[in-house]
């Protein structure tokens, strides 16, 4: 049974048809996808109802990578194929690296093409893989959870990202098998799910500070496109720092010298450190303690902390993220009084101390309404549900658009168009196709652009063959062609058959060549020859359907012609020729009768046929066999 | 005659809950429309006005809109959510439906 979600006024989609889009932050720390459902935006959990995956890999000798919490359980045990932060490394030359990183865990190996890459027990493998394989977690879970493949997404990063960076994370995606509509800046992504887009034009911050990196924007909202003014942060401050500062005052209280401690003590202490963070954003006070590694349950140390000693362990802390905060206002010019508001973003701006600094700072009460880990994914996908076409045309993105229609040559010199001319980008469009003859095994991919309904009359763009298609009866393979063209106008067409997965793609760039007088041209006779081209296409199309009938009677006739008496025979081949002589003519109407004749004369034929093979099939076989 | 659309108490709730945070819309709106692999197929949407042909039902203090044309095929029919793994969303239970294309999306009477 399906399972429907409430689709916006007239926006019901076709059986089959919905298009799922899907919203991916992909984290330091931590990722999440997120969809719109019945017009709401929520994370998807896993199968253990967990929203967060941990953005960790572990590659291993034998079997796929683990992904999530599984693999940050191993960072300790297999340090070296764990990877974590992997974000930190993405689209950036080894100087880069070992320039951000004095601690590197991980043994780097410069490769010939100038991208690092990773030596682990399953081969070298570049921070790109290392994505991907986060993605492909996020992507089965959405696809999971939705019920069908997902049409495309849109991924978040951090607004600082330089173009290698950028490309680097649309390679991924593309290794990971999702199509991306767009990626789109952090900060913009938590604009837009507090709906700010379509709020007032004006100057908004925000303000991430997630478990280990921190992030101040500062967004200008210029007719419904958010412009980056300046960015600030620290890439190794967070709220892991925060638990790590607390753990220090309990191990100090404790008496414990912090060098004898054993890795399970330091965890303990870890987690115990967190726990009291939390509490106390509602306690004054907590009791704390700190376990002795040598007796089992025992505590080393008992005690307390309020929360007037928590701010001050803290305070420093949040110091540092204000002055970078100071920093981009500056880089910016503006002056605090210019900002409509404050969005928070990331797990540690739960913190009540955090809130009240950040607001004091910026004299506005921050917004705080929307889950602060789930706020940059939910954006990200109410702007891939518009981005997909789930929303009605007036609340569409102004965006560029296609000037001329994109779709393939199908039997007969027919153009099937499968993305409109006008339609805003990026945008992405499939449709299925299949074969036309028995054993079909390969199949031309025609790439045409224009408005007229033959090829011959339109622009030819690419050509490329999808090979080793199964053989099965025609009409059985599902061949899925996917037309996609990205924010900077690049067109790939992929043909997939989808029973067997082979593949096959192009990529094109639509409006190279063309002038806007050449399209207009192109426009202008697509109208004044629309009648003309209907008529050509009623007569191709019944033609196709012709040679189609004419060869499958044929072949039935030879493979069968004992079940054919002399009068049918006669009959069948009468009208077997009247239709080839019709097929050649011009006459759509008369075509079309005379394939209903040739229809009508094989009709008892065709049916004794089907008995002739269910019966050999059934021959020396018990009837409860079956 | 009386013709009845009835939601169940989940199903309810979940509408509430979509509208309150789409912040806009006078109720639900189901229909059928040509189209599937077994000739019809559901429709569920926001309405943001009443039609004059919509015939109007509450239940469990939702609202809910259907034109006359559609109401023939979905009379007595019961909406639900319900859960399928990590899946949800909801269904149709429709007492006119003869066939399904077993996908639940389209249907034949």
């Amino acid at each position: 049974m399906a399972l429907l979600q409430i689709s916006e006024p007239g926006q019901t989609a076709a059986p089959h048809q919905h298009k799922l889009a899907a919203g991916i932050d992909l984290g330091t720390t931590n990722s999440l996808v997120a969809t719109v459902r019945s017009g709401k935006a929520e994370t998807l959990p896993d199968a253990q109802g967990m929203h967060l995956l941990p953005s960790v890999v572990r590659y291993r000798e034998t079997g796929a990578p683990q992904v999530g919490a599984m693999a940050k359980q191993s960072a300790i045990s297999d340090p070296r194929n764990t990877i974590s932060s992997v974000k930190r490394y993405v689209g950036r030359g080894l100087a880069d690296i070992c320039k951000g990183c004095s601690r590197s865990e991980y043994e780097f190996v410069d490769s010939d093409s100038s991208l690092p890459r990773i030596r682990t027990v399953a081969g070298d493998i570049s921070p790109v893989e290392v994505s991907a394989e986060i993605l492909k977690d996020l992507k089965l879970r959405a696809e999971e959870t939705l019920g069908g493949e997902l049409t495309g997404v849109v991924i978040t990063v951090p607004a600082y990202f330089d173009d290698a960076q950028r490309q680097s994370t649309k390679d991924a995606a593309q290794l990971a098998g999702l199509q991306v509509l767009r990626l789109l800046n952090e900060p913009t992504a938590a604009a837009v799910a507090y709906g700010l887009d379509k709020g007032s034009e004006g100057v908004h911050v925000v303000y991430d500070l997630g478990g280990g990196t921190f992030d101040i924007s500062i967004l200008r909202l210029n007719r419904g496109v958010f412009e980056v003014m300046a960015t600030a942060g620290n890439t190794a401050l967070g709220g892991d720092d925060f638990d790590r500062i607390i753990a220090q005052w309990l191990i100090q209280q404790a008496g414990l010298d912090p060098s004898a401690l054993s890795a399970g003590q330091m965890r303990a202490t870890l987690l115990e450190a967190c726990r009291a963070k939390e509490a106390l954003s509602d306690a004054e006070v907590v009791s704390v303690s700190v376990a002795d590694g040598s007796i089992v349950n025992d505590a080393a140390w008992q005690g307390e902390l309020t929360r007037t000693q928590l701010y001050e362990l803290i305070d420093p802390l949040i110091q540092k993220t204000l002055s970078s905060c100071r920093r981009a206002l500056r880089d910016a010019g503006i002056d605090v009084d210019e900002i409509e508001d404050v969005v928070m973003v990331g797990g540690s701006t739960r913190s009540p101390r955090v809130r009240e600094r950040v607001g004091e700072f910026f004299h506005c009460e921050p917004m705080v309404d929307i889950d602060p880990d789930k706020v940059v994914a939910a954006g990200a996908a109410i702007q891939a549900d518009i981005l997909v076409g789930n929303k009605p045309d007036d609340e569409m993105l102004l965006l560029d658009v296609i000037p001329l229609s994109l779709g393939i040559e199908t039997m007969g010199g027919l153009v099937e168009k499968i993305i409109a001319r006008n339609t805003t980008i990026p945008s992405a469009k499939a449709q299925d196709f299949t074969t036309f003859k028995d054993g079909q095994t390969a199949l031309a991919v025609h790439v045409v652009q224009g408005e007229r309904e033959l090829v011959s009359d339109c622009r030819s763009l690419a050509r490329f063959e999808l090979r080793g298609i199964p053989p099965m009866v025609a009409g059985n393979a599902r061949i899925r062609v996917t037309f996609q063209v990205d924010a900077d106008g690049l067109l790939s067409v992929t043909a997939r058959e989808q029973i067997s997965g082979v593949e096959s793609t192009v990529q094109v760039k639509p409006s190279f060549g063309l002038t806007d007088s050449e399209i207009e041209i192109m426009l202008r006779e697509s109208m004044s020859y629309a009648q003309e081209d209907i008529a050509a296409r009623m007569l191709r199309e019944q033609q196709v359907e012709a040679d189609r009938i004419i060869e499958s009677v044929e072949s039935a006739v030879t493979a069968d012609a004992q079940l054919l008496t002399d009068d049918e025979r006669i009959q069948i081949d009468v009208a077997l020729s009247e239709l080839r002589k019709m097929r050649d003519g011009d006459d759509p109407r008369k075509i079309k009768q005379a394939i209903e004749t040739l229809n009508k004369a094989s009709t008892d034929f065709a049916a004794r046929r089907m008995d002739a093979s269910i019966q050999s099939a059934m021959t020396g076989h018990k009837v409860d066999e079956f | 005659m009386t013709m009845s659309i009835t939601l169940t108490q989940s199903a309810a709730d979940r509408i509430h809950g979509f509208l309150e945070n789409r912040g806009k819309g006078v109720g639900l709106r189901l229909g059928v429309k040509t189209s599937g692999c077994s000739g019809m197929a559901y429709v569920i949407e926001f309405a943001d006005e009443i039609g004059s042909d919509d015939e109007v039902f509450e239940d469990k203090g939702v609202r809910v809109l259907v034109d006359a044309k559609s109401l023939i095929y979905l009379d007595g029919t019961e909406l639900d959510y319900g859960k399928e793994g990590l899946n949800e969303g909801f269904t149709f239970n429709n007492p006119n439906v003869k066939d399904n294309c077993g996908c639940g999306e389209s249907f034949t009477v």
